[in-house]
C-alpha cells in the first residue's frame, strides 16, 4: 500500500473540498503522486520554489488575495522556513504544511537525523499546530483537520506524513 | 565595492515613492518589504490596499506573487529594498518561471542595509540586480538612475506585461520614521475587506 502512495488521491480530494488553488512546492517523492494529480487540475497552480521558506509568504500572498494555497515540502525543508513563519503567525495568516517525513522509520542517510528529529520542535516552537498521520487510511482526514483550522480560524497547521507511509529508500543499497 | 557612490545619487526615495503611488485606484495593489520602504510607502499616504511588511525578510516578492496569481485582473507592485530583495534572489527564478504578468517588483537601491546602520550591501559592488533578474527570465527589466528614466518606468511598473523588475538608484541618506499600524491582523484584515469585501471577514 505505501509502495503506490494509495493516501495521496485521499489528499487531493481534501485539498479539492477545501478549494485550495495554489499549490507550492520543493519536490519529494513522497508528494510526487499527490502533485501529479494536482498538476492535471486547471484550478490549481502549481508553484515550484526554490527554497521552502519562498512559500511561505507566497501562501500569507495568496490568502491576501482571497485563494487557499497549500505547502507541500519534505522535513528537510521545514528548517528553511523558521524566521518566515512570523509572518504568518503575526498577522495570522492562514498556513497548511503537508511534511513528508524523515529519518524517522528505516531512514538510510544519516544526514537526515538533525532535521528530522528537529522538524516537530522546531514547527511548534514558531507557534504551529502539529498533528501527524501514521497510517494510510488516517492521512485523508488529518489533513481535512488541518486543513479546517488552518482556513477557518484561522491559524497555521502541519501535518506530518510518518515515513511508514512511503518506501524504503536505500540508493540502490 | 564603492561604499559612497550612492551618497551622490539623484533620486530620492521619498519622492520616487510618492510618484510611484501617485493617482492611485482600486485596481493597484502593493506590498513593501520591511524598513524604508514600508516608511516610503506610508509617508506617500497609508492606504488599505498597502501591505506593508514589519519583519519577513526576504518575503515580500513571494508575497506579491502569491497576491498577483490570485488577482490576475489587478495590478500587483511589490516595492522593497536592496537588503531584502538580495535575501530572495531565489525567488526572481520562481517568479519567472511562473510568468506572472500583472506582477512588478520594484527595488529602492541605495546600496545600504538602511535599518542597521547604513553598512553597504551587495549593490555597492558587483551585483546587477535587473541583470539577475533578466537572467532569470523577467521579460521586462531596467536599472533607473534619473528622473527622466523613472518616468519612462512609470508605464512598465504600471502596465507593461510581466513580470516587471525596476532596480531604482536611489541616493543613501537618513530619513525620518514615518510608521503605519504594526498590527498584522489589521493590516490583513483591511486588505482583505476593500478588495474582497465585508464577507472575507467572517
Amino acid at each position: 500500500m505505501t509502495e503506490n502512495y494509495a493516501w495521496a488521491p485521499d489528499i487531493y480530494d481534501v485539498l479539492k473540498d477545501l478549494d485550495v488553488r495554489q499549490v507550492a512546492y520543493v519536490p519529494d517523492a513522497g508528494h510526487a503522486r499527490l502533485l501529479k494529480m494536482c498538476e492535471a487540475d486547471n484550478a490549481m497552480r502549481c508553484i515550484p520554489l526554490t527554497t521552502e521558506e519562498e512559500g511561505i509568504s507566497l501562501c500569507s500572498g495568496a490568502w491576501l488575495g482571497g485563494e487557499r494555497a497549500v505547502m507541500l515540502l519534505q522535513s528537510s525543508g521545514v528548517g528553511n522556513c523558521i524566521n518566515m513563519l512570523s509572518l504568518a503567525n503575526t498577522c495570522r495568516f492562514p498556513l497548511l504544511m503537508l511534511v513528508t517525513m524523515r529519518a524517522q522509520w528505516r531512514e538510510f542517510n544519516p544526514w537526515q537525523k538533525p532535521m528530522g528529529e528537529g522538524t516537530r520542535p522546531a514547527l511548534e516552537a514558531m507557534g504551529v499546530k502539529v498533528t501527524q498521520a501514521e497510517h494510510p487510511d488516517e492521512v485523508g482526514e488529518t489533513v481535512r483537520s488541518a486543513g479546517e483550522m488552518a482556513y477557518g480560524w484561522p491559524d497555521m497547521a502541519a501535518v506530518l506524513l510518518h515515513q511508514k507511509l512511503m518506501p524504503v529508500k536505500t540508493f540502490g543499497k | 565595492m564603492d561604499k559612497q557612490r550612492a551618497d551622490n545619487y539623484e533620486l530620492h526615495r521619498r519622492e520616487v515613492a510618492k510618484t510611484l503611488l501617485a493617482d492611485r485606484n482600486d485596481d493597484f495593489l502593493v506590498i513593501t518589504g520591511l524598513g524604508s520602504p514600508n516608511w516610503d510607502a506610508t509617508a506617500a499616504g497609508d492606504h488599505p490596499l498597502t501591505f506593508p511588511l514589519w519583519g519577513a525578510m526576504g518575503g515580500a516578492a513571494t508575497m506579491g506573487l502569491g497576491l498577483a496569481t490570485a488577482q490576475p485582473d489587478k495590478r500587483v507592485m511589490v516595492m522593497t529594498g536592496d537588503g531584502e530583495m538580495l535575501m530572495a534572489m531565489g525567488s526572481f527564478a520562481t517568479i519567472a518561471t511562473q510568468a506572472t504578468e500583472n506582477l512588478a517588483i520594484v527595488v529602492f537601491d541605495n546600496e545600504r542595509y538602511g535599518e542597521t546602520g547604513m553598512q553597504a550591501t551587495h549593490t555597492a559592488g558587483p551585483v546587477d540586480m535587473a541583470a539577475v533578474a533578466k537572467a532569470c527570465g523577467f521579460p521586462v527589466t531596467a536599472t533607473v538612475k534619473t528622473e527622466a528614466e523613472l518616468m519612462e518606468a512609470l508605464p512598465l511598473i504600471k502596465e507593461a506585461k510581466g513580470p516587471v523588475f525596476i532596480d531604482i538608484k536611489v541616493k543613501a541618506e537618513p530619513l525620518p520614521f514615518i510608521l503605519p499600524t504594526k498590527d498584522g491582523v489589521h493590516l490583513k484584515n483591511r486588505f482583505r475587506e476593500r478588495l474582497l469585501g465585508p464577507d472575507s471577514l467572517l
